[in-house]
């Protein structure tokens, strides 16, 4: 079983006879498509919404991809500025943490009613899920440069500024690229939730509205193709954060990808 | 006959919990010699080591510069690891000194290829640590250490964790380097071996806490030279300091 098709062929083999046998017990045991619609069928209306569902994954992506960017800036700017101080640390952790741990669905109606904006408020509730991981992880990024660099920084008499840019900052680097993978599959999911808090209020036309709205209409089909969709995305979203976290590291980092 | 560089009396260094690493450490570095600092695991050649570097304080006694103190990068240190930033190719790495104090990398060329020629890695200034062996990556160490033209350089048991073959010919090339830029140095280390053959004094420590109990001149001819680790002279020098550290009292 060596070979070039070895690693991705009995995933391919295992989800192909999983598609197969639920296609063939659906129409054995005439299961309505309300209920559960085969793949073929989930496949066909794929195609055929695939307009109007690709718009609506744009509008998602759009929200994902904001929160994302404000969660690796925001992370790594806030961990930065802890890493300043202990007593900045102490006071500024414990409410990045309770805006960890606080479940969004609880807390998005009230962002919703203060921020005007739609696009804005979704995309304030996609950042609060999304912008943990990147700060936990630079935050012990910043700690984990080698004491005996550090000493040999303090031996030339370096300035805080030098030490933190020469030597802080690039010791984080993969740290931080870890904690934006994990943070973009919790942007995507943030931005599903803050959707489905708002859905009903009309100005969303994004992936979960169209989950909703067709779980309303009982178009379980089109509701498997979003459902779909809204994983492929999250999928590609990981892909392309392993890439720039690879090329990230070629460029920056000691050059040898370590992710 | 040689002036002295630095001078400790009495330095001890109780840590918070009451510990002490260090008790009454005296010794001396005289200009442009070789000693070693020899003893076993945990006696605190480290701890005096970081004392005489400023990364670390001594809670008694006092030491003495008795030409000055040394400035910024008049002190070179060589860590047990080569330590050297894994991002930055060779050349960045000896560099770091000069940009940490503001030199530019035009101003900074001709003392940090000085520097790579010292330790014989010519042609590997754009290599990166990674692409390179340990002793090399021990060599890098040293030629940034050695780039500022240091007065004192420290070195922490730096070819430790070498293979021997590897020791044995950074022991010669250090020696080489030595002559030719006159700094003094400053060498932790464990092997009785390699204390004798690199010093012109062994300061020999004990254990727990940290003492110096011996201060042995090694009587080998200048320059030291490879034949010489099986000279009789070599083996004598070997025996004394051993005697030293298992704690009888030196002939």
């Amino acid at each position: 079983m060596k070979g070039p098709n070895a690693d991705w062929l009995p995933p391919l083999l295992i989800g192909v006879g999983i598609l197969a046998l639920w296609e063939i017990l659906t129409h054995l045991f005439a299961i309505p498509p309300y209920v559960l619609p085969g793949p073929l069928l989930i496949a066909k209306t794929f195609w055929t919404d695939a307009p109007l569902l690709l718009g609506s994954l744009m509008v998602t992506l759009e929200i994902t991809i904001a929160a994302l960017a404000l969660a690796a800036l925001g992370g790594a700017l806030l961990a930065f500025v802890m890493s300043w101080a202990r007593w900045l640390e102490r006071s500024l952790l414990p409410y990045a943490i309770i805006a960890q741990v606080t479940p969004v669905v609880a807390i998005a109606p009230l962002i919703i009613i203060w921020v005007d904006d739609a696009f804005a408020a979704l995309v304030v509730c996609a950042w609060i899920v999304a912008f943990f991981p990147v700060l936990a992880n630079t935050m012990a990024g910043l700690k984990s440069a080698d004491p005996n660099l550090r000493n040999l920084f303090r031996l030339y008499g370096a300035k805080r500024w030098q030490t933190q840019a020469w030597l802080e900052a690039p010791s984080a680097l993969p740290y931080f690229l870890t904690g934006l993978r994990i943070s973009g599959g919790l942007a995507l999911i943030g931005a599903v939730v803050a959707e489905f808090v708002a859905g009903t209020g009309g100005s969303a036309t994004g992936l979960a509205y169209r989950i909703l709205e067709a779980g309303y209409r009982l178009q379980i089909p089109r509701l498997f193709a979003a459902l779909l969709l809204l994983s492929l995305a999250g999928v590609a979203i990981y892909a392309l954060l392993g890439w720039l976290s690879r090329w990230a590291m070629e460029k920056w980092g000691d050059g040898r990808p370590n992710l | 006959m040689t002036a002295t560089l630095f001078q400790a009396r009495g330095i001890g260094r109780m840590f918070g919990d009451g510990t002490k690493a260090l008790d009454r450490v005296t010794m001396a570095l005289e200009e442009g010699s070789v000693t070693s600092l020899l003893g076993p695991s945990g006696c605190g050649k480290s701890t005096m080591l970081r004392i005489i570097a400023g990364l670390d304080i001594a809670t008694a006694g006092n030491m003495n510069w008795p030409n000055g103190t040394l400035e910024t990068g008049e002190t070179g240190f060589v860590f047990q690891d080569a330590t050297l930033l894994p991002w930055a190719s060779v050349w960045d790495n000896i560099y770091l000194p000069f940009r940490i104090n503001g030199t530019s990398r035009a101003e900074a060329r001709d003392a940090v290829e000085d520097a790579i020629r010292l330790v014989e890695l010519d042609g590997f200034a754009n290599h990166y640590p990674r692409q390179l062996s340990g002793g090399m990556r021990m060599r890098v160490a040293v030629a940034r250490a050695l780039a500022t033209k240091p007065r004192l350089l420290l070195m922490d048991e730096p070819f430790a964790a070498l293979d021997e073959m590897t020791r044995y010919r950074l022991n010669d090339d250090l020696l080489r380097i030595q002559q030719d830029i006159g700094c003094t140095i400053l060498f932790v280390t464990h092997s009785v071996y390699e204390a004798v053959y690199l010093s012109r004094h062994v300061c020999v420590m004990t254990k727990r806490p940290g003492h110096v109990i011996a201060d042995i001149p090694i009587e080998l001819p200048w320059p030291r030279e490879p034949a010489m680790r099986t000279s009789v002279e070599f083996a004598e020098g070997c025996r004394v300091v051993s005697d030293a550290l298992t704690g009888k009292v030196p002939a």
